[in-house]
């Protein structure tokens, strides 16, 4: 389980976090949901530790992540898929798939890795040869979820899959979160796409400026009339 | 034809020698973002090491020790002047790089006391004279265009095949998302120092084994004159750096051919104007990858 008690963090002047408290248990789909700079990013990014904490505790199955360098929060199992996909342009789609496996150096589970992002995205496959920069929207999305997956994650982070993306492609990507998580990854999901977040999510929690306001089962928010109201863009019945 | 000739095989012999220090400027630019202002000077301390470690050595210890005291050199620079920068502004890094220049530059003058350093012992057998398509030349002239196109290929295969080399190119492109991927960005710079620090120390012996002195600014003329190849080529890229540096030493040689002598620095530098104003990117600047 991964557990956030009291993490505040700043920086450039602005307190992003405000102090939340949040659990990711171990096989589940959690949804961190939110308006534009609310501190969903800062919330990953600070559990990957790109981003320093004021104060609080991030632990993994008891193992404080605060303060580790960002390879060994990876070695510890958890990966981030970054916002706007960020694959390397000039790198092959085979060759952003081996960078995923850049710490581990059992080649022949890396081989069989491959070939299991493969089978989850058979688009990828026809397109290994291809600079990831030549790619659609989508097939980026892809091979940024397959990218995170080599490193064989236990816990799978997702800043906003769907941005920038067709309805139809984010369904895609949606469904291949559930299959990926019904094979055992536990996933925390960023979204703004609420909607969709909510449907799939076993937890949830909303963050407004800093701060988390309401959480819940997915079924349980997706029924709240303040979330309708806010995110869901459904006007109250009065 | 026959006479300009030497100056073609002249010229190509320089150009390897501008491809050596470039390479160091172009790594360090593709990572970082920074012109390192003090590659220049690090090239001018690899030749004084020699000076001093080939007087009292045999050639057999005195060329590792150039090459290891130059990559510790390297490594040092970015360690202690430019890693604790990595969150402040580039303009900083920028203005602690000529800090470091002149550090190193005001060192080597407490330590040479200001005197140019004669090179009494040359490295042996490629200071022997060659004759070539009928022009004498040093075997150096001959061996440095070779040695710098099979170490080209040697860093190329290495950045290519191998994961550091992976972990380079991935920084190079998102920082962030490398570190993402677990490349421990500190090792990967590092790394870009060494191998830089490396070939400026191969570049040095093979420059300064073919002049009489090595003076504190010796570092500065064929310094400034590799940037400019590197900017010509496309900062960042290594084949650029590398077909940059060899057709400015053959211009400058041509031109010192035609018996224009006293124009062929101030070509180096017109050119390196007409690329910025032209074409900033350079011959082989960063391409943009389209959509197909």
């Amino acid at each position: 389980m991964l557990k956030i008690q009291n993490l505040a963090v700043a920086y450039g002047g602005i307190q992003a976090l405000r102090g939340i408290d949040m659990e990711v248990p171990d096989g589940k789909i959690v949804t961190l949901i939110g308006a534009n700079g609310a501190g969903k990013s800062t919330t990953l990014r600070t559990i990957s530790g790109l981003v320093k904490a004021q104060a609080g505790s991030i632990q993994y199955n008891g193992e404080e992540l605060l303060g580790k360098p960002i390879s060994s929060v990876l070695a510890a199992g958890i990966a981030q898929v970054p916002e706007g996909r960020r694959v390397f342009p000039d790198m092959t789609v085979l060759e952003n798939l081996k960078i995923g496996a850049y710490l581990r150096t059992d080649k022949a589970e890396i081989e069989k890795d491959i070939e299991w992002v493969y089978e989850l995205f058979p688009r990828l496959k026809e397109r290994h040869w291809q600079l990831a920069g030549t790619l659609s929207g989508g097939e980026q999305q892809m091979l940024a979820v397959g990218r995170g997956l080599m490193s064989r994650p236990k816990v799978l982070m997702m800043d906003e899959p769907s941005l920038g993306l067709a309805p139809l492609v984010v369904q895609g990507i949606f469904d291949i979160i559930r299959e990926i998580n019904r094979q055992g990854v536990t996933i925390l999901l960023i979204e703004q796409n609420a909607n969709m977040a909510l449907k799939i999510a076993d937890l949830a929690y909303v963050l407004e400026t800093g701060t988390i306001t309401m959480s819940g089962t997915g079924a349980e928010l997706l029924a709240d009339e303040k979330v309708k109201e806010a995110y869901l863009g459904k006007k109250r019945n009065k | 034809m026959q006479g300009i000739l030497p100056y073609l095989i002249n010229g190509v012999s320089v150009g390897g020698q501008y491809a050596l220090i470039a390479i160091g400027y172009t790594l360090v630019y593709g990572i970082l973002r920074l012109i390192n202002f003090a590659h220049g000077d690090v090239f001018m301390v690899a030749g004084l090491i020699m000076v001093y470690t080939t007087a009292s050595m045999p050639m057999y210890i005195s060329i590792p020790l150039v090459l290891i005291f130059t990559v510790i050199l390297g490594f040092a620079i970015e360690r202690l002047a430019y890693k604790p920068l990595r969150t402040a502004p580039r303009m900083s890094l920028m203005i602690s790089a000529i800090g470091v220049s002149y550090l190193i530059q005001n060192l080597a003058f407490y330590l040479t006391g200001g005197l140019p350093q004669p090179v009494k012992t040359p490295i042996p057998w490629i200071s022997d004279t060659v004759t070539l398509f009928g022009a004498s030349t040093k075997r150096v002239t001959v061996v440095t265009p070779l040695l710098t196109v099979a170490l080209v290929f040697v860093l190329v295969a290495l950045i290519k095949k191998t994961k550091i080399g992976m972990g380079m190119r991935a920084a190079a492109k998102d920082f962030e998302t490398a570190q993402l991927m677990g490349v421990k960005i500190n090792s990967v710079i590092s790394m870009t120092f060494v191998i830089g620090s490396f070939l400026a120390a191969v570049g040095a012996m093979l420059y300064f084994t073919n002049y009489p002195t090595v003076a504190i600014t010796s570092g500065g003329m064929p310094g400034l004159k590799a940037f400019v190849a590197a900017v010509f080529g496309g900062i960042g890229s290594i084949p650029g750096a590398v077909v940059g540096a060899f057709l400015i030493g053959l211009c400058e040689e041509i031109i010192k051919g035609l018996g224009q002598s006293t124009f062929s620095d101030a070509f180096t530098f017109a050119l390196l104007i007409i690329v910025l104003c032209v074409k900033p990117t350079g011959l082989f600047g960063e391409k943009v990858t389209d959509k197909v």
